[in-house]
């Protein structure tokens, strides 16, 4: 049995694993593009506020770890999935012929459609070469545009920051973070980051990028409705879609990522995908969606493995769950923190001390939670929301009182039980 | 035999010797607010309830965390935060269902029970034994795991 992964970041490396330690007879073989051993992106923002060095981002720290399992790697790109004949094509490398496979090849950085974003100084924050020409050019007291204020962006303001440049934000949304929070905490985020000493200007528009004027800045960016801004260096970080280019004319149905069954297989027999390529079940609204996360990675590409290897294993569905730390200020939001039709919602707002919370119920579960300056017991969160457990008179308490969750945690578990 | 720590809130007086030990073993301070052991109070109820990781086996903070920061120590069953690892990123802390891995904002690191090593101080330190340390296979052991379970990839089914 040959098993071939496509993409070495967190889904394809734990599938790996996972593929391994289930079929140590089998042959794996692990296909990635980029030139470094496997990392997580998520660890770039250490990297750029240099807490760590390039191989504090390495997902394993065993350089042969890969290696010693047996699992054999191939550095390149895959240009075509042929699904009858079971065989990918390369770029400049032999075709590979597989059993079963698994897309886990995440996500492209969206380009928005402006003038002047491919030129040296203009960069996503998605990869580690990103990341090294981010630092080349965020020298101290330079000027620096930061192209959308959502997840990512966020995240890597603290580095920025850290790193002493100057440093305007510009986001379409009306707030911060608009898909992961709501209107309350979104603009509290951004009144502590213009507190930080960082330019804020969201419901605005960068219309295009040109060469700067008289020898100052490298670029001047042309915005609506707030005059030009200047700048030595611009990241666009304006959000991410599944990378399925390569899968076209292989007959996998693609809707956002590539469509998978509760098994994480897609359409075509033998032929799974985990991580941000994939588009399985958000289980709180019963809908498809894309939950490009860290957490969801390793979960789905461990479990899309045992399903390889023949352990039908059931992938429950995922939630969108985040924390973010801007500037210090750590927020977190959890699945539906929207509210659902007819459900009840309660908040607790303290706006001098930055600290929320609101929850979210359908009946008597939880179902959807926003935090904001909270660090204690949060993971509780994802447990009730996760478990659906029927909080019965504890959704009174919370009603009354939101920030009482892990007495509500404890005394519908713990009571009952015991 | 790998032991665990058994905790039986109904014997447990709120007297918070569990939390000192443990901050003291930890931080060097008798400080219940660095305690990786929790102690909650039921006013209404007048009852007590220690809490702190179950070390679960397929543990959600060790998978999730990007940078292999989190390690299984083999001798105790122990999930261990590797401080040196640790980018202080918070996505265990969002994904460990029973929130009992947070993140110290004066370190910039995640801490969580590591079993001290095999002789947890919480409980030599607890006086009414509402806090043991037993063999994982004893008896009643899988009450925190009863509802630890209930979580499990495996076993949360579309009810
Ligand atoms: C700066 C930054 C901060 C982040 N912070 C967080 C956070 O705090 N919390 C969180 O949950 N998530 C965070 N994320 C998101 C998280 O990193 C992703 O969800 C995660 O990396 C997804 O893992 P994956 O294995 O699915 O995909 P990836 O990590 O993207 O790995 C896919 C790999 O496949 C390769 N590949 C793609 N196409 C091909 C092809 N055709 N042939 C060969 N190889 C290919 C790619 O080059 C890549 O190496 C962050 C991301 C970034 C960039
Ligand atoms: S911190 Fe949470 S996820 Fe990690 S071992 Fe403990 S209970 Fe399990």
């Amino acid at each position: 049995m040959r098993h071939v992964i496509i993409g070495a970041g967190p889904a394809g490396v734990t599938a790996a694993e996972t593929l391994r330690k289930q079929d140590p007879a089998a042959e794996v073989v692990l296909i990635g593009d980029e030139p470094e051993p496997a990392y997580s992106r998520m660890a770039i923002p250490y990297y750029l506020s240099n807490k760590i060095g390039e191989r504090g981002t390495y997902l394993r720290h065993d350089p042969d770890h890969l290696d010693k399992l047996g699992i054999g790697q191939i550095q390149s790109r895959v240009t075509r999935v042929d699904s009858a004949a079971k065989q990918l094509q390369l770029a400049g490398a032999d075709p590979v012929g597989f059993d079963r496979l698994l897309l886990a090849t995440g996500s492209n950085p969206i380009k928005p459609p402006i003038q002047g974003l491919d030129q040296p100084g203009v960069h996503h924050c998605w990869t580690l070469e990103d990341a090294r020409n981010i630092v080349k050019y965020a020298a101290p007291g330079s000027r620096v545009v930061l192209m959308g204020a959502g997840f990512i962006g966020c995240i890597i303001m603290e580095a920025l920051v850290a790193r002493g440049v100057k440093l305007t934000v510009v986001e379409m949304g009306d707030r911060m973070v608009p898909r992961m929070m709501d209107q309350a905490s979104g603009n509290l985020i951004k009144q502590w980051c213009l507190n930080k000493g960082v330019d804020v200007h969201t419901s605005t528009r960068v219309l295009g990028i040109e060469a700067g004027r008289n020898g100052g800045t490298r670029f001047r960016l042309a915005c609506e409705p707030v005059d030009d801004i200047d700048a030595d260096l611009v990241v666009v970080a304006a959000g991410v879609k599944p990378a399925t280019g390569y899968l076209e004319g292989s007959g996998i149905e693609i809707g956002q990522g590539v469509v998978v069954n509760d098994f994480l297989e897609s359409s075509v027999p033998g032929i799974y995908a985990a991580g941000d390529t994939c588009e399985g079940m958000d289980w709180g609204t019963g809908q498809r969606a894309v939950h490009a996360i860290q957490p969801v990675a390793a979960e789905t590409g461990r479990t899309a493995a045992l399903n390889m290897c023949g352990q039908p294993t059931r992938h429950h569905g995922s939630m969108a769950m985040n924390v973010l730390d801007t500037l210090g200020l750590i927020s977190v939001s959890y699945g539906q923190w929207m509210g659902v039709d007819g459900g009840d919602e309660v908040h607790r707002l303290d706006e001098s001390a930055y600290r929320y919370i609101k929850l979210q119920f359908q009946e008597d579960r939880l179902v959807g939670a926003i935090t904001l300056g909270m660090t204690e017991h949060v993971g509780v969160l994802r447990g009730l929301i996760q478990t659906r457990l029927p909080l019965g008179r504890w959704k009174q308490h919370l009603m009354e009182d939101p920030t009482r969750i892990m007495e509500a945690y404890l005394g519908a578990t713990q009571m009952t039980v015991g | 035999m790998q032991r665990s720590l058994y905790i039986s809130p109904d014997k447990c007086t709120g007297c918070l010797q569990c939390e000192m030990a443990c901050s003291f073993e930890h931080e060097g301070t008798f400080n219940p607010a660095k305690s990786r052991i929790k102690v909650f109070t039921f006013h209404s109820e007048g009852r007590f309830v220690p809490y702190t990781c179950t070390q679960c086996d397929e543990a959600w903070c060790k998978s999730a965390c990007p940078t292999e920061a989190i390690s299984l120590d083999a001798a105790t069953g122990a999930k261990m935060v590797n401080d040196a690892l640790c980018v202080g990123c918070k996505v265990c802390t969002i994904a460990c269902p029973f929130g009992t891995i947070n993140y110290n904002s004066v370190t910039g690191k995640v801490i969580k029970c590591d079993l001290c090593g095999g002789d947890p101080a919480c409980a030599k330190a607890c006086p009414t034994q509402a806090i043991t340390y037993i063999d994982a296979e004893g008896t009643g052991y899988d009450r925190m795991r009863a509802w630890a379970s209930r979580t499990d990839n495996q076993s949360a089914a579309r009810a």
